[in-house]
């Protein structure tokens, strides 16, 4: 049967069941097909906390979204177009964040009377009606696989299992993609385990040949092909990037890479990539506690490695103190924060964009510490190799920026050589009659390093303020203003390896948009939509808040308006409108999600109607 | 940098004395501090080591011994309190050849410290931790602290000490400590001893050190240090020996009841009942450990225990280079590559 094709731009997909459902598994591979067929692709997991929690339930649903298409996608999607829902509980968690107009192909056996009380539905939603401004379809999978797969005498609950690749093998009809790629990935996953990769395989082709043969699917879509610069590409995670980008560093500087980390969600996996990572060189303290996983760090530090310790709010609030010490000692390190929703355990794997204070100002005494913030998966490879470069050259603590979005969010990655990276600056002390611990480059202000095992280098350091030069403990009052003047201006320095700002649209005029972290894609979604639409937009998007871009402050006067969205009470208005005495509009949420790019466009076009 | 790492760790015993670790700085404790004793023997036993002075470190947490880093000519780390034990692990882990020694107080080590304390030696980290016990703050004026006596009446506890004291040498050896040992800053002969047997040791090696404040706890130790007592409050292990004291040497120490009780020499007891000592019996050194605080047993000094075991930096690095034996160095843009991966063309 000839079925019609509708052509669109893009296109959010949501796989959602229950826990033990692989719908994990189903969106990733989902994601790496569509992104290998030459599509923009940008995905988000959503699961539960609890480990295994009890099955059908509510609380149980895990879900795995994945937004795709023509252009450059920046974010998870707003609302999702297509829902597979494989029992009653994780139809019912996703309605909220269907379009009105979404298909819902649900597992008609995940609505028998038990999904259904278990999920809290008093009537069953595939047949009273509250369905009905959605194009259902309902399909009895394991009944059909029970079916496909009766040759090869499998227990119930393999054939069970099969559910999510049926689902997967719709969602490639559906979609006009091919199978073979996910064929291949099963044939190197389970060649070997020839059951479960046959009743796989027939499942995937199965729910392709459903959908194709069925006449409740009345079209396919087609995606165009996206403009992808040519080179190898991979789906990668922030977390992932993050490792990535610290191996990539340690490979590039010569200096072999040190990590003293603490578990913590939602940036453990950064620790979990890093420990696999053993035939790169790279040393891992598991520390007993948050404090122990950054002061190694620093001793490694002090011993010449390149050092990272990584966290999340919770944890960097113990490890403010070591900060300051990092900050006395100028030493490199890159200390990574993923953040989540606070104050104290707050949402542990929800993200917010509510540590910037504490990455900025959260330290006794005067004691400034560079800061970077990612702006997508990809960009956590690359912020995390600039801190690095940063470290390193200027001797100081280096913050990136991260959070609980980014982390665990993915899209794909145009993954480039070690050749092609920049180089790193720095240097080891060489003269011992020359050397002073506290000798400066006068261009950077960088200290002279030197570190146990070179001869003729013996100095004696630590956290009390030191004279000038010399690094001698130094009580003296006016050395103290110099050495706190001189830490400043070196961070403050590092504004000459920073890019300036470059603005997005009208380059003056009425409404400035500065965002930074994970916000950049629905801000830059929002924007280039209202500005196709002729609406007359800036938008500035920050990397470095430590310093600050060196044309901000004139950039920033150029504009009536200034508007920044951030997932926090407003942490970048406060210092921008400190620093630069302008107001700012702020809009915040603070829900443990990231923002939509509805929610930017709508809150644009209330200010946009506000304009005199 | 692999040229700094890797280089020879030893050079030819007497290149170097005393003098060559110590710095110009002057030394400020108080005077009759017992610190400077326990810093004498350090600058005393470095040049005895064969070890290179710039592959020597000495890292420090806070407090009055902790200000020791200052005054060893070698590569020196004051850092946070309570912190000195993680940030030494970081420098040990990152270059394995440096012998790094971490200097400690009651209140720095036992305290704020605790928790790095029992992990450090948990993970046998190669570290050499003198802990100079002094049982109080000093440098914040007199409080009382872990290992301050009950019911010690100190500037925050005016009418005496609740907290029952850790027996550091106790604790070490519950921790998984593979050298624990216990001297006193007022007996050089035996702490140069405990030193170096100390600084021999493969693995973490904790040393307990008395040093008397002269300031807030004058005295504090007089009971088992001073020479009129020692003989007769104190007792010195030796491995292979058997545990006799006392001015006459007519005392010593037998189990009965499964524990350690102290009998006279000579009439219903002769040398061959009492415990002859193995340093390398951990359940042995745990009962003796037990009689530090008991009134009515001599207070033991000496090595407690001394086993060897592989430590987590030789391990940490021993892993790595397992792998890339097996497997070859990595190749950076294959990792960043991946698995999965595909091309845009």
């Amino acid at each position: 049967m000839e079925k019609r094709i509708e052509i669109i731009e893009d296109v959010t997909v949501r796989f959602a069941g229950d826990s033990g459902d692989g719908m994990q598994l189903t969106g990733t591979l989902f994601a790496k097909n569509c992104g290998a067929i030459g599509d923009d692709v940008n995905t988000f997991p959503d699961y539960p906390s609890e480990i295994r929690p009890p099955s059908d339930t509510l609380y149980g649903v895990s879900a795995y979204q994945v937004h795709f298409g023509s252009k450059k996608m920046n974010t998870m999607g707003d609302k999702i177009d297509v829902l597979f829902a494989m029992n009653a509980a994780s139809l019912k968690v996703n309605l909220p964040y269907l379009k009105k107009d979404a298909i819902i192909i649900v597992n008609s056996a995940g609505f028998g009377p038990n999904n259904l009380k278990l999920a809290k539905y008093a009537s069953n939603p595939l047949e009273d009606g509250s369905l009905s401004i959605y194009k259902v379809i309902s399909i009895d999978i394991p009944s059909i696989m029970k079916e496909e797969l009766k040759d090869l005498s499998l227990q119930v609950k393999q054939v069970e299992r099969t559910k999510n690749f049926f689902a997967l093998g719709i969602a490639y009809w559906m979609f006009s993609e091919p199978l073979d790629i996910t064929i291949q990935w099963l044939k190197t996953k389970f060649g070997k385990k020839i059951e479960i990769y046959e009743s796989n395989v027939r499942a995937l082709k199965a729910g392709y040949k459903y959908a194709e043969e069925s006449p409740e699917f009345e079209f396919r879509y087609q995606v165009p092909k996206a403009q992808m610069k040519p080179g190898f590409y991979r789906n990668i995670t922030g977390n992932e990037a993050v490792a990535l980008g610290l191996v990539a560093a340690s490979e590039k500087s010569g200096l072999p890479l040190y990590l003293g980390s603490y578990p913590i969600t939602p940036a453990t996996e950064i620790l979990h990539h890093l420990s696999g990572y053993k035939q790169y060189g790279v040393k891992i303290l598991q520390a007993e506690d948050e404090i122990a996983g950054i002061a190694s760090a620093i001793g490694a530090s002090f011993a010449g490695n390149l050092a990272a310790t990584t966290t999340s709010g919770p944890g960097l609030s113990l490890k403010v103190e070591s900060l300051g010490l990092a900050v006395i000692m100028e030493l490199p390190l890159v200390v990574v924060d993923v953040q989540r929703a606070g104050p104290s355990t707050g949402m542990p794997t929800k993200p917010e964009q509510s540590d910037l204070f504490l990455a900025m100002f959260g330290r006794h005494g005067e004691a400034p510490i560079p800061i970077i913030a990612a702006r997508s998966a990809n960009d956590c490879f690359y912020a995390t190799y600039e801190a690095a470069q940063i470290a390193l050259k200027y001797m100081t603590p280096v913050f990136v920026l991260s959070d609980g979005y980014l982390a665990q969010g993915t899209e794909p990655w145009l993954v480039p050589t070690i050749e092609e990276l920049p180089d790193f600056e720095f240097e080891f002390a060489k003269d011992p009659n020359e050397y002073k611990p506290y000798k400066r480059n006068p261009q950077t202000l960088a200290r002279m390093w030197s570190i146990p095992g070179m001869k003729g280098f013996e100095h004696q350091i630590g956290g009390l303020e030191k004279e000038n030069i010399t690094g001698i403990v130094s009580q003296d009052p006016l050395n103290h203003q110099l050495m706190t003047e001189l830490r400043a201006k070196k961070v403050a320095g590092i504004v000459q390896d920073i890019p300036n700002a470059t603005v997005e649209g009208e380059q003056s005029g009425d409404l400035l948009i500065i965002g930074w972290g994970s916000t950049y894609g629905a801000i830059k979604n929002a924007f280039d939509k209202l500005r196709k639409q002729g609406h007359k937009l800036s938008f500035v998007h920050l990397r470095w808040l430590n310093p600050f871009p060196a044309n901000l402050g004139e950039i920033i006067n150029k504009f009536d308006r200034i508007f920044i969205p951030e997932g926090n009470m407003g942490q970048l208005a406060f210092i921008i409108q400190a620093k630069f005495l302008r107001p700012v509009l702020g809009y915040h949420k603070i829900q443990g999600k990231p923002f939509t790019a509805i929610e930017i466009e709508q809150q644009l076009l209330k200010l946009l109607k506000e304009e005199k | 940098m692999t040229n700094i790492i890797d280089k020879p760790t030893t050079i030819p015993v007497g290149e170097l004395t005393a003098k060559d670790f110590k710095t110009q700085l002057d030394v400020r404790w108080c005077a009759g501090c017992g610190d400077y004793s326990v810093l004498a023997q350090l600058q005393k036993l470095m040049p005895t080591l064969g070890i290179p002075r710039e592959n020597f470190c000495v890292v420090s947490g806070i407090g009055c011994s902790s200000r020791f880093p200052y005054y060893v000519n070698v590569y020196g780390f004051h850092t946070m309190h309570g912190r000195a034990l993680p940030v030494a692990s970081g420098i040990k882990i990152a270059n394995p050849n440096l012998s790094v020694w971490v200097i400690t107080g009651d209140g720095d080590g036992m305290a704020i410290g605790g928790n790095h304390f029992i992990h450090a030696i948990r993970r046998n980290m190669d570290l050499k931790i003198l802990l100079l016990n002094n049982q109080i703050y000093s440098m914040t004026k007199g409080q009382y602290s872990p290992t301050s006596p009950q019911f010690a009446k100190t500037k925050s506890s005016p009418f005496g000490v609740l907290d029952y004291p850790f027996n550091p040498v106790s604790l070490a050896l519950g921790s998984g400590a593979t050298f624990a040992a216990r001297s006193s800053a007022s007996n050089p002969k035996h702490l140069s001893y405990v030193m170096e047997r100390a600084a021999k040791h493969k693995g973490i090696s904790f040393v307990e050190i008395y040093s008397n404040c002269v300031i807030f706890t004058d005295g504090a130790f007089e009971k088992w240090t001073d020479k009129h007592f020692v003989d007769e409050n104190s007792i010195f292990l030796e491995d292979g020996k058997t545990l006799v004291y006392g001015q006459n040497r007519d005392k010593g120490i037998i189990i009965d009841d499964l524990q350690p009780k102290s009998v006279k020499i000579g009439e219903q007891y002769t040398e061959a009942d009492l415990i002859k000592y193995n340093e390398k019996n951990l359940a042995l050194a745990q009962m003796i450990a037990t009689m530090s605080y008991d009134n009515d047993l001599p207070r033991p000094f000496g090595v407690f225990y001394d086993i060897e075991k592989p430590s987590y930096n030789e391990l940490v690095n021993k892993q790595i280079e397992d792998i890339i034996n097996r497997s070859g160095r990595g190749d950076v843009n294959k990792l960043l590559l991946g698995d999965d991966y595909w091309e845009i063309k």
